[in-house]
């Protein structure tokens, strides 16, 4: 039995191109758990693959769009969420999900992600945070810790890290969590929760990176951060998300905002509404 | 016929233009164009606008010596006055132009449309004023297309008012050519 | 009670701007995004008004680079989209530019010319991105662009950039100075069963079947859309025929870029449109396109009353060049006279294809158009020697 045919059995290999594997992804990277978990969340809430649209920037997370058997667009770099934007306004019955990296998302695509933010444009967007460029061989990102080493920080970081269920709750978002790679099954919910809200909805997903941001940092195996997750992470629903910050120390998860609020769709449709009838009156 | 029209930014200059156009082209069957240019102010700025007429088709689009040139603010009349055509047409307000020249080779008409409009209550339609001595005094424009063009170019609440500002200006314009 | 709203069937005076937003609701674009920037933010005050009463989407994006990337999506989506900018913005398109070339997709990106490097002139016009809209993205490629002359061009031409994106699958400009975006002129506007809209190919296989990226004898590959049901991958990486990721295959990356290209170069017969004006026994001819053309054809007119036998070829289509038309020309004429509001671009390929015709370039920068005796000056002196 070949390999592909081994994945054929599984009961989630409907929803992948199984043609593309196997993936890019390092031994131990936190990515494929999100793709899982992801996928976990198309299957149970029966999902019509053929209105669900994923979208993806550049970098190791970016290549999840070639993953899912479903229309993707792999854009250029921190463009995911501008284009998506254009899809989902030209096509509201489609179901837009960005995945991407803390890079793509924060960095070179953070004017993006902020405005389609504020404009609470309908998607659900995931982040897998790694505190590095992993693809292009580990340097500094908006997410990396200070004094982590990184081939552009050889000396430890000297800038603040952005703490994106923060910035992203400041931003508009009506939904924002954070887990990490272990948390799988209150990942897979959150991402169930997600997209079925309708609005900007974000989820964080911590991930390791042990092949690079790992090794330059002393973090250990795969397995090692993971155990290190379990020790350190703690769950706090609503906790205000200023306060949620990752250290060393502690990794504060949860669902910390879990709002209602107009759409930019749905104010548009109103609006449509109004200017039709009076068009129509007059 | 090229036409320039100067002052500065808030007195429907660059509407006075379009509305001249849209008569020619629009309700008339002449071909017309517009240009318009203006300081970074959105008021108070100098202001130009720029229409050419014609029976052909217009060809090179910009105004070099007018045939005709109104002028609504000192700076205009002097930025302006010497690139008139010899024996154009000058129509100025006197009162906002109070320091003329002397001895120029034009057909001068003196029209105090800031003056009139104000006797109609509202200052801001001294430039339809300044559109129906233009309509007299240079006989190029037919008066219900001129109309016409207002009626398509100014909000429907101030209709009646810019109407019987055209028509005042149109009088004063008459009585010049008459004296 | 139906209200006819798309196609506004009459004679106006208009703005060029505003002529260029309802050539495009005329021909079906029903999605715009922009970011205001002058001379071209006429066009999205236009599109906001507008694209509601027609049932299409507005979006004021956060900038160019979004914008850009917005009607890529939204072509993706299904839409005819459009994006309007002027020379900063077109800077900060260009990396989408490129996605939109590599990834076959249906657009119209208008560029209303201003005064440049940087912020240069706002307000006034010129003609210096005519290098950058063929070059601007990096590596090879095609593009199709048109240089409308007048307001009624504006909106003519509008149209036909969108039925060039949807017939070649390529982002097409409409590459406009601020001086004709700003300029008021007649427009006559057709009624909507006068005017040729074309539609981009569907695939007529099953979604099992289709290859996205498979090209039809026209170098052109069918286009199925997303939420249509056929699992499309797309990506800005170089791809094979299922749109899947091939990096690293020689084969495939030439391929692919040779298409990209040929698609519109084998297509350039059915692209290129020029306009010629006494060029049948013009010893001098002049070249010209979009606003200088107009003062060419009265310095063209003044040159024939003093007796020297010039002619006109405006080039409607800027890219991709006309080689053959002027090469053509260059074999029949003793000069040739080029103006443009630049330093010098358009003339640079005159000369490529000119080769022993010489050449009289003429410079204006600074926001006038040229003045026809400033033409008709040059034609003189061509005529001369």
């Amino acid at each position: 039995m070949t390999v592909i045919q081994e994945f054929e059995k599984h009961p989630l290999a409907k929803y992948l191109r199984l043609e593309r594997f196997p993936h890019i992804w390092c031994e131990g990277c936190g990515d494929g758990i999100i793709l899982n978990c992801f996928v976990k969340a198309l299957d149970d809430l029966g999902v019509n693959m053929d209105k669900l649209v994923v979208v993806s920037g550049i970098g190791c997370m970016g290549r999840v769009a070639g993953y899912i058997k479903c229309d993707s667009f792999h854009t250029t770099h921190g463009r995911p969420i501008a284009l998506a934007t254009g899809i989902k306004l030209a096509n509201p019955k489609l179901t837009i999900a960005v995945i991407s990296g803390d890079g793509d998302l924060f960095a070179i695509g953070g004017n993006h992600f902020i405005h389609a933010a504020r404009r609470n444009v309908d998607m659900t967007v995931i982040c897998s945070n790694n505190f590095n460029y992993g693809m292009t061989g580990g340097q500094v990102g908006p997410t990396t810790p200070l004094n982590s080493y990184t081939t552009t920080t050889p000396y430890g970081n000297i800038e603040h890290p952005f703490n994106l269920v923060h910035l992203t709750a400041a931003a508009g978002a009506v939904y924002v969590a954070r887990w990490t790679a272990l948390h799988v099954k209150r990942l897979t919910e959150s991402i169930k929760k997600a997209l079925q809200k309708k609005g900007f909805k974000f989820i964080e997903v911590i991930s390791p990176c042990p092949e690079i941001y790992g090794r330059r940092n002393k973090l250990g195996k795969s397995i090692d951060i993971m155990k290190r997750y379990r020790q350190i992470s703690e769950i706090r629903h609503g906790y205000d998300p200023a306060k949620a910050e990752i250290t060393r120390e502690k990794i504060i998860v949860g669902e910390f905002i879990d709002i209602e609020k107009p759409t930019y769709g749905e104010l548009l449709q109103k609006q449509f509404l109004k200017i039709q009838k009076k068009m129509i009156g007059g | 016929m090229e036409i320039r029209i100067g002052g500065f930014g808030g007195q429907g200059i660059i509407r006075t233009g379009l509305i001249l156009a849209t008569a020619s082209c629009v309700y008339g069957d002449k071909n017309a164009i517009q240009t318009a240019s203006y300081g970074p102010e959105s008021r108070g700025g100098r202001c130009r606008s720029e229409v050419i007429i014609s029976d052909e088709d217009i060809d090179f689009p910009k105004v070099e010596h007018p045939d005709i040139l109104v002028a609504m603010s000192e700076e205009a009349y002097l930025q302006y006055v010497d690139d008139l055509k010899e024996n154009g047409i000058l129509i100025v307000d006197p009162d906002l132009v109070p320091n003329q020249r002397e001895n120029l080779e034009v057909r001068m008409y003196e029209v105090p449309a800031t003056k009139i409009a104000e006797g109609l209550g509202k200052k801001i339609v001294a430039n339809v004023v300044m559109i129906g001595a233009f309509a007299a005094i240079t006989n190029l424009l037919g008066v219900e297309d001129l109309k016409e063009s207002i009626r398509r170019n100014v909000p429907k609440a101030f209709m009646k008012l810019n109407l019987t500002a055209f028509e005042k200006g149109y009088e004063y314009g008459k009585s010049l050519l008459k004296s | 009670m139906t209200v006819h709203r798309e196609v506004l069937t009459g004679k106006h005076l208009m703005q060029g701007d505003v002529a260029c937003a309802e050539g495009a609701i005329a021909a079906g674009c029903r999605f715009f995004a922009g970011y205001p920037i002058t001379p071209a933010t006429e066009i999205a005050e236009r599109m906001a008004r507008r694209m509601i009463e027609v049932d299409g989407m507005f979006v004021q994006m956060e900038d160019e680079l979004a914008s850009m990337a917005a009607i890529i999506g939204a072509s993706w989506a299904g839409a005819k989209a459009m994006t309007a900018t002027s020379g900063p913005g077109f800077s900060l398109m260009q990396e989408n530019i490129g996605l939109a070339v590599m990834t076959e997709t249906p657009c119209v990106v208008v560029n209303i010319m201003r005064g440049a490097p940087s912020t240069g002139q706002p307000t006034e016009g010129a003609q210096q991105d005519v290098m950058q809209s063929k070059w601007g993205s990096h590596g090879d490629y095609e593009i199709i662009a048109l240089a409308p002359a007048s307001v009624q061009e504006m909106f003519d031409l509008t149209i036909e950039c969108f039925n060039f994106a949807e017939t070649y699958r390529a982002p097409t400009f409409l590459l406009a100075d601020g001086f004709t975006g700003h300029l008021w002129e007649r427009v006559v506007i057709p009624p909507p069963e006068e005017i040729k809209t074309v539609e981009r190919k569907k695939p007529v296989v099953p979604p099992d079947k289709y290859l996205p990226f498979k090209p039809d004898e026209d170098l052109v590959p069918p286009m199925a859309c997303f939420g249509e049901g056929y699992s499309v991958h797309v990506t800005g990486l170089t791809h094979d025929e299922l749109g899947y990721p091939k990096t690293t295959d020689p084969k495939i990356q030439r391929e692919l870029v040779n298409r990209l290209c040929q698609k519109i170069r084998k297509n350039s017969d059915r692209i290129i449109r020029t306009y010629e004006f006494m060029l049948e026994d013009a010893e001098v001819a002049v070249v010209a396109y979009g606003i200088p053309s107009r003062s060419s054809l009265s310095a063209v007119k003044m040159a024939r009353k003093a007796g020297i036998k010039a002619g006109l070829l405006r080039l409607i289509t800027v890219w991709p060049f006309p080689e053959k038309k002027v090469e053509e020309l260059s074999n029949n004429v003793k000069a040739i006279v080029v103006p443009e509001m630049n330093c010098g671009q358009v003339v640079r390929e005159v000369e490529r294809v000119a080769k022993e015709t010489p050449v009289h370039f003429l410079s204006k920068i600074g926001g006038e158009p040229h003045s026809p005796s400033e033409i008709f000056e040059v034609i003189r002196r061509a005529a001369k020697t």
